[in-house]
């Protein structure tokens, strides 16, 4: 942690947990997406759905997802940019289980294209967040380092093959999870690096035959 | 380098024989392998956003999120301005805290130095400090590098969230670092700054938080004000030579044992304290209730 932490960020306020905390995990939960989200369901839970207009937490989930920081002035204003943009959205209340007080679920999707997904976040103090599960998955993601997100066949060596890449390439491995659902079906490993990973080393991994999807998400 | 103590933070100025700010500056040049141009840039941009809250504050009613507070800086400076009387450093240091507390309030950029809520306090003295004494913009970031190590080594040995600690996780430690950078603008020698910071932190352990209808206005906009004026009395204290009996790193230890004793109805739960009385729970009612 450096001063800037102490002295920042910058900010839209009231609350760093309830409205920089809030832009992040709309935003995280857009770069996950990485689609046009043409509809969004937002679901306060906790202290997120008691206090979310005094604290603006529902426009900074809006505007998070239209793609604007925690210290974008535009923040204030997400709900006529979300028109502007033909981004559809309905903010709701939801009593989830086990969560963090501040948690919210967000599900987007993209009529064209048909792909959808569900983020449950939760912002976890100070302007910091975690995503906890992708599409009920559990995970934990957050945002503090570029990181890749990959889906792939859960099999021996694939591990190996992903960091193999990285390692040619010199970016070094901070932090790294490995997730399945059952056995030999669907992986999915999260990777926090020291560096952002040039895209040559994003195609060359999106190439690999059993690697279904990859993210790179930058440092929030 | 390094330091997770304020007494080492001192002991590493004296042994260099140079500033608080110096070292703070060198071990973050360290840590994030930035240049010393670039990190100074990082945090005049810091100083410019904290200016144009400042003055968004005092010459704007400001629509909050639940429209309990927006004019008090306006207010304040209408007030002060009236008669050269009233035009002290003092009020001055008021207003602008209210401003950025208010601008904070009403959706608006400012800097989380060292937490939104708390946010008007560091800006309030070492702006006001700066005008006063027509202080060039980067001898006015050493002040601001100064607080920061001070806010870094409360983030490390306890905690600057008014949640885990308290109000005085958050406008305590915010005052505390307000005095210190107050001491280190007005030319005061490191040993100050840290009786500054000690002084100032040590009266405002205890305060809890307790926002009226979980809003950061509620108390939070004015308590901004009464801790930098908090700051400015530490500042002068220590200038004079006043020392704090209990040290720097014994007050903040202090601070993490109040804390900790302190019952979670007072830490950010608006469930106890300001937050359940009659009026407060009447404000709350109307406010989200229809």
């Amino acid at each position: 942690m450096g001063i800037f932490e102490i002295m920042g960020p910058a900010m839209i306020g009231p609350s760093s947990s309830h409205t920089a905390g809030a832009a992040r995990i709309g935003r995280m939960a857009a770069l996950l997406f990485a689609e046009k989200i043409d509809k969004a369901v937002v679901k306060l839970h906790g202290s997120f759905a008691d206090t979310a207009v005094g604290h603006g937490t529902d426009k900074a989930i809006i505007g998070g997802l239209l793609g604007f920081k925690p210290d974008d002035e535009r923040l204030r204003d997400s709900f006529s940019w979300a028109e502007k943009k033909g981004m559809d959205y309905l903010i709701e209340e939801i009593k989830l289980r086990d969560v963090h007080p501040n948690t919210a679920l967000i599900e987007l999707s993209n009529q064209s294209t048909a792909q959808s997904i569900s983020v449950l976040a939760a912002s976890i103090g100070g302007g910091s967040i975690e995503v906890r599960e992708i599409n009920a998955s559990p995970v934990k993601l957050t945002g503090r380092l570029p990181t890749l997100w990959i889906r792939h066949k859960d099999r021996p060596g694939e591990i190996a093959l992903i960091t193999t890449v990285l390692g040619e390439h010199q970016i070094n491995i901070a932090f790294m999870q490995v997730y399945r659902n059952r056995r030999g079906d669907i992986g999915s490993s999260i990777l926090e690096l020291d560096q952002k990973p040039p895209q040559a080393v994003l195609d060359q991994l999106e190439k690999c035959k059993d690697i279904y999807q990859l993210r790179y998400l930058p440092a929030l | 380098m390094e330091y997770r103590t304020i007494e080492e933070l001192l002991n590493l100025a004296e042994q260099e024989n140079t500033s608080l700010a110096e070292i703070v500056l060198r071990v973050e040049m360290e840590e994030s392998e930035l240049s010393r141009n670039e990190i100074e840039e990082l945090m005049l941009d810091n100083l410019e956003v904290m200016r144009q809250s400042i003055s968004r504050g005092i010459n704007n009613k400001i629509k909050t999120g639940g429209g309990l507070v927006g004019q008090e800086a306006l207010k304040m400076k209408n007030y002060y301005q009236k008669d050269k009387q009233d035009f002290t450093i003092h009020n001055k240091v008021i207003s602008y805290a209210l401003a950025v507390a208010e601008v904070n309030a009403g959706m608006g950029k400012i800097i989380a130095g060292p937490t939104a809520g708390a946010s008007g306090i560091v800006p309030a003295v070492v702006v006001a400090l700066a005008e006063e004494l027509e202080l060039k913009d980067h001898k006015v970031i050493e002040a601001l590098f100064t607080a920061s190590g001070l806010g870094y080594v409360i983030s490390k040995k306890a905690t600057l969230s008014g949640a885990a600690g308290g109000c005085q996780a958050e406008c305590g430690a915010a005052a505390a670092m307000a005095a210190g950078a107050a001491v280190e603008l007005k030319g005061g020698n490191p040993k100050m700054v840290v009786n500054a910071f000690a002084l100032a932190l040590k009266n405002m352990l205890g305060l809890v938080c307790d926002p009226v209808a979980g809003l950061v206005e509620v108390p939070c906009v004015k308590r901004n004000a009464f801790a930098a004026a908090h700051a400015l009395t530490a500042s002068a204290m220590a200038r004079a030579g006043i020392e704090s009996v209990i040290p720097a790193d014994e007050v903040i230890n202090a601070m993490t044992d109040i804390g900790e004793q302190m019952p979670n109805t007072l830490k950010e739960t608006s469930k106890g304290g300001l937050a359940v009385c009659e009026t407060a729970l009447k404000i709350k009612d109307e406010l989200f209730n229809n």
